[in-house]
């Protein structure tokens, strides 16, 4: 075993109460990231499923040609940002119409004197459902004379991207700022430990130990405390979710490679901390 | 092995502690640093342990000079130069082999040569009895042995004790003064900084640099007369 990794380890077994207390703080910063991780990736996936609903509805006029609509369906299918056209029938429409809404029941019994439009259903690939995009693809349709409105509900998308972008900044923030909280408490953490050693540090130092030498068995140390944290914070967070699952209401948990870049994130902070707060005692000599 | 060209050496606060200091110390020699507290004594070791520059001047040790040495080259100076302290500065809560052994074990000695080293170390300080012992539990002149031991380690070509003596009683001082000229005896530099006239007095032989404020005002090997009256025991005016 290498005296690097021995070190670390033996730091560990030397003073068990401080590298506990290390890691627990350590595993308190990460858990808060955690938790706001937890939140984001299920905001994401709210607005994820509100925006698969993003679609144009073009309503044809009764007396529009099949030509007509076949030229407009393949001008549509044609368009980059389009995923899929789907002409919906005067006949379709009532069926469903009957399906969803019940309580209209009677209005729609007389196939005869079917009030509702004939119509293409225009969805958009995932990435261009934005609201610049829905409207392109309006205006193009509605640029043909036999179309007689296309719908989208624009102010709706609007307020869904405004509320993305909001959820996009207050991500990039508040995740920043609390990372920042999370770098600051594993830094003063460790370097409490490290403080708790620096007669090592000055005796190496002292008799000739290279820098490079000196900092290695304290990076390890510091990645070790950080990804003992990390696994301190998943368990943390892990346990937040089945609690809110059960009790309060239905939530996804965060995605493998979520929870590997944060024990990765973990690993390096105490890495990174370490590596800071030995500066200052190498230099003591 | 040791040279110092017109060393000055000026802290922010403190103001001068070195003022243009020049000395050569040859190999296998015996020499002390004497001089009041504040004299210079510590910052001269110091500055030959290069762990502070000059703010003037030159030092040269083994080869390595102070104005080109770097920060990342200063570990092949200190495996030159062993280093012993009033306070000892051993880590507390590890045995006398342990402490030696950190030492062999962070400057890269092989695994299965460090247990041999570190036992022969104690042995040669007069400790062999002690190795298994938390040095918390030795003696004041026990615990600088295993000290003088560590700084051993590297096999350096000189040894640099800042007033080595100056936390220890009569007799443990004897026995730590006769184990510094047992090294030198080996063919070891010694520059040992004292303000114990009695130690100096003791050892005649020993070549004798005296600092006053910063500045080196004495050198028996280029003068014969001592400016301090070498009657008292200390330069802090203490009689026998």
């Amino acid at each position: 075993m290498s005296y690097a990794l021995r070190e670390a380890i033996a730091a560990f077994r030397r003073a068990p109460v401080l590298t506990g207390l290390s890691s627990a703080m350590v595993g308190l910063a990460l858990f808060v990231v955690g938790l706001f991780a937890l939140a984001t990736y299920n905001l994401q996936l709210a607005l994820a499923a509100i925006e698969e609903r993003v679609e144009v509805v073009v309503y044809l006029r009764d007396d529009t040609r099949q030509s007509e609509i076949d030229l407009l369906l393949e001008e549509l299918t044609d368009m980059d940002e389009v995923r899929l056209v789907t002409y919906v029938s005067k006949r379709d429409a009532l069926e469903r119409a009957r399906a969803e809404l019940p309580e209209f029941g009677e209005l729609f019994m007389d196939a005869e004197v079917n009030p509702l439009p004939q119509s293409l259903e225009v969805e958009l690939r995932p990435g261009d459902r934005s609201a610049e995009v829905v409207e392109r693809v309006a205006t193009a349709a509605e640029g043909h004379p036999f179309v007689e409105d296309a719908q989208y509900g624009r102010e709706w998308v609007d307020r869904l991207f405004a509320l993305r972008r909001i959820g996009l900044a207050s991500t990039a923030v508040l995740g920043g700022a609390f990372a920042l909280v999370a770098a600051l408490i594993i830094g003063t953490a460790l370097r409490i430990a490290i403080f708790a050693r620096r007669d090592e540090i000055y005796v190496m130092r002292l008799v000739g130990a290279t820098t490079g030498f000196i900092r290695r068995p304290f990076l390890l140390e510091g990645a070790i405390a950080g990804l003992g944290g990390g696994i301190f914070a998943l368990a943390l967070t892990y346990a937040t979710y089945r609690g809110v699952y059960a009790y309060l209401f239905e939530i996804a948990w965060v995605p493998g490679g979520w929870v590997a870049l944060g024990l990765g994130i973990g690993s390096a902070f105490g890495m990174l901390s370490s590596g800071l707060a030995i500066r200052r005692h190498l230099h003591e000599v | 092995m040791i040279k110092l060209s017109h060393v000055s050496k000026e802290y922010p606060k403190r103001g001068h502690a070195l003022r243009d200091v020049s000395f050569h110390i040859k190999k296998g020699e015996f020499a002390f640093l004497t001089g009041h507290s504040g004299s210079g004594k510590s910052t001269t070791l110091r500055l030959i342990h290069m762990a502070d520059r000059p703010t003037e001047g030159e030092v040269r040790v083994s080869g390595f000079s102070s104005e080109r040495v770097t920060e990342r080259d200063l570990w092949k100076v200190r495996r030159r130069v062993g280093f012993v302290f009033q306070d000892f500065r051993l880590l507390p809560g590890r045995t006398a082999q342990e402490n030696v052994a950190f030492v062999l074990e962070v400057t890269g000695t092989p695994a299965k040569a460090i247990q041999p080293k570190a036992n022969r170390l104690l042995a040669q300080v007069g400790l062999s009895s002690k190795a298994g012992a938390d040095v918390n539990e030795l003696s004041g002149g026990e615990q600088q042995r295993v000290a003088i031991a560590r700084a051993l380690a590297n096999d350096p070509y000189v040894l640099l004790a800042d007033e080595p003596t100056g936390n220890l009683d009569d007799r443990a001082t004897r026995g730590v003064m006769e184990l510094f000229w047992d090294i030198n005896a080996k063919g070891m530099a010694v520059l040992m900084a004292t303000h114990d006239l009695e130690v100096v007095r003791r050892h005649s032989t020993a070549r004798v640099f005296e600092l006053d404020n910063g500045a080196l005002v004495y050198d028996s090997a280029a003068s014969e007369a001592p400016p301090v009256d070498r009657d008292s025991s200390s330069f802090d005016g203490e009689t026998p």
